[in-house]
């Protein structure tokens, strides 16, 4: 018997990849065209996906982390082109489109408030503190969707230790960047910007609590919240800030964007819970990307060394 | 233009222009271009156009008296059954990629969570109008019954209205601009409404025998 190995494809034959995304515009545009007079933005989003993707600059990741989990990392294409990033548009997709431009350089972190050395930190400056570690975290989203990314970073805490906090800090809070200019589509997204996040001190203290530049190996795409954001893997995707510039530290808790726009339905906390139902869908279950059934949400989103931090608190109020 | 819309022609094209949503999304999903998350694409999707042909369905009448085009009218049909059809793929990727059959669960959400009772309700409500809206039902009805029946129609457009706001994180303004369409619609309706009150002598019916069903 014959067995004939299948011969590869050498790689003249194969369509370099801008002449394939073309065939995909010409196509979409052919179709756009004869459709386009018809009915808006929902066709428009129907021919014309953003399929931007943005090269970012390799970082020296020093170490794998023992924080990392085996399960399988979500493609870089659908973390990059499936999130939110409400200052630059409420869709999905959009985020990857309209932050193409965002300028990220040159930029600053102003750490202040409660702390014995204020200090303003350059981006580099930021990115030297402690060796960047490559941490994949599962990503658990307040809408019932999750990934795993491999994000780069080093734990908060190096940061907090830098500028020593006061004994009277009790909570960090956090600024994201914002402006009109560049992020036009903020005005739109019907919650109050510049966005901000908090968390109390010893939940900012924990390990698992990632300043994070990159995923993949590279410098954070736009759209992920660059040039510096926070992880934080155990609680709702929200309350990961982008796009850092303040983090003061503070006596009282501080004022956090999502609760502001709707009290009931996004807590001070909003750790992962699948006992306590968003009031308008379960949280029970999520969707991983990728997959086609929703699978069980797990309590912290599996991150239970984070437990002894709300121990005796009914998280139920404390949602 | 009467010709045009008069033309026996006309028709075939409109219908496949009512499928173009559908056949868009065959297209993408074959090119692997429905997002991260399809099946929460193919939802919104079929939502959004579910919403886009009940507001093209109401605005009929009004364009139909407006525009003094009474042939409009042929379109009304189509509209209406496409607008359930885009409810109906709505409702069925809801129960069959979203939960994947699990009734249980589905119920719970009916009960529980308000945008889903409101859409639930929406679509519910169509397929009286779906299963009622050939020749021989309006027949079988009488024209007035008839459309009283579909007058239901006016229900689903608030409540698809109301379930799109009620989904929504904090960008209302697409449930706002539909619900803006159909409130407009329904104040014409209104405004047609009084207007032929005050042309017609009080005390008699206002149209004595409805033989089609071109009001409403």
């Amino acid at each position: 018997m014959l067995i004939k190995r299948v011969s590869e494809i050498p790689s003249s034959e194969v369509t370099p990849k801008w002449l394939y995304l073309n065939r995909r515009k010409f196509l979409a545009g052919a179709l756009g065209v004869t459709a386009g007079a018809l009915l808006g933005e929902s066709l428009k989003q129907l021919a014309w996906p953003s399929q931007k993707v943005l090269a970012g600059s390799k970082l020296n990741v020093a170490a794998k982390s023992p924080f990392s989990t085996t399960e399988q990392v979500t493609p870089f294409n659908d973390v990059t082109h499936y999130n939110n990033f409400y200052e630059f548009g409420t869709g999905k997709e959009q985020p990857a489109k309209y932050a193409a431009n965002f300028r990220t350089s040159p930029w600053s972190v102003k750490v202040f408030g409660l702390v014995d050395k204020p200090r303003t930190f350059t981006l580099e400056e930021l990115q030297q503190l402690a060796p960047l570690e490559e941490r994949i975290y599962r990503h658990r989203c307040v809408e019932a969707w999750s990934i795993v990314v491999p994000w780069v970073g080093y734990s908060f805490s190096a940061l907090l230790k830098e500028v020593s906090p006061q004994p009277k800090a009790k909570f960090v809070a956090f600024e994201s960047y914002y402006s009109s200019s560049q992020m036009p589509l903020g005005s739109q997204a019907g919650i109050q910007l510049p966005y901000v996040e908090g968390l109390r001190l010893d939940e900012a203290m924990h390990p698992l609590a990632l300043l994070c530049f990159g995923m993949y190996g590279e410098t954070l795409p736009n759209q992920d919240g660059a040039p510096v954001r926070m992880v934080l893997p155990w609680k709702y995707g929200f309350k990961s800030i982008k796009s850092l510039v303040k983090i003061k530290l503070v006596e009282k808790q501080p004022p956090t964007t999502w609760n502001m726009q709707s009290s009931s339905e996004y807590g001070f906390y909003s750790n992962v819970n699948p006992h306590v139902d968003h009031p308008r869908w379960s949280q029970a279950k999520e969707r991983r990307l990728g997959e086609f059934l929703r699978r069980p949400t797990l309590m912290f989103n599996g991150y239970d060394q984070v437990a002894s931090l709300y121990a005796g608190m009914d998280l139920k109020k404390y949602f | 233009m009467r010709r045009l819309l008069r033309s026996k022609w006309l028709k075939p094209p409109v219908f496949v222009l009512c499928l173009a949503p559908v056949g868009l999304l065959v297209w993408r999903a074959l090119h692997g271009q429905l997002t991260a998350n399809p099946i929460e694409y193919i939802t919104h999707q079929t939502g959004d156009w579910t919403i886009i042909f009940i507001v093209a369905t109401l605005a009929v009448t009004p364009a139909r008296k407006l525009l003094r085009l009474p042939e409009l009218i042929r379109f009304r049909r189509i509209l209406g059954l496409f607008a359930f059809f885009y409810g109906f793929l709505h409702f069925s990727t809801w129960i069959g990629l979203d939960k994947f059959f699990d009734w249980a669960d589905m119920l719970a959400d009916v009960r529980k969570r308000p945008f889903i009772t409101m859409g639930f309700t929406g679509f519910v409500l169509m397929i009286p109008l779906a299963l009622t809206s050939t020749a021989g039902w309006i027949r079988r009805l009488g024209g007035k019954r008839w459309l009283a029946v579909h007058r239901l129609i006016y229900a689903t457009a608030v409540a698809g209205v109301v379930h799109y706001y009620w989904l929504v994180k904090s960008d209302v303004r697409k449930p706002l601009f539909y619900g803006a369409l159909v409130a407009l619609l329904l104040v014409l309706r209104v405004g047609f409404w009084l207007a032929a009150r005050r042309t017609k002598p009080a005390g008699k019916t206002l149209e004595p025998k409805l033989t089609s069903v071109e009001t409403a």
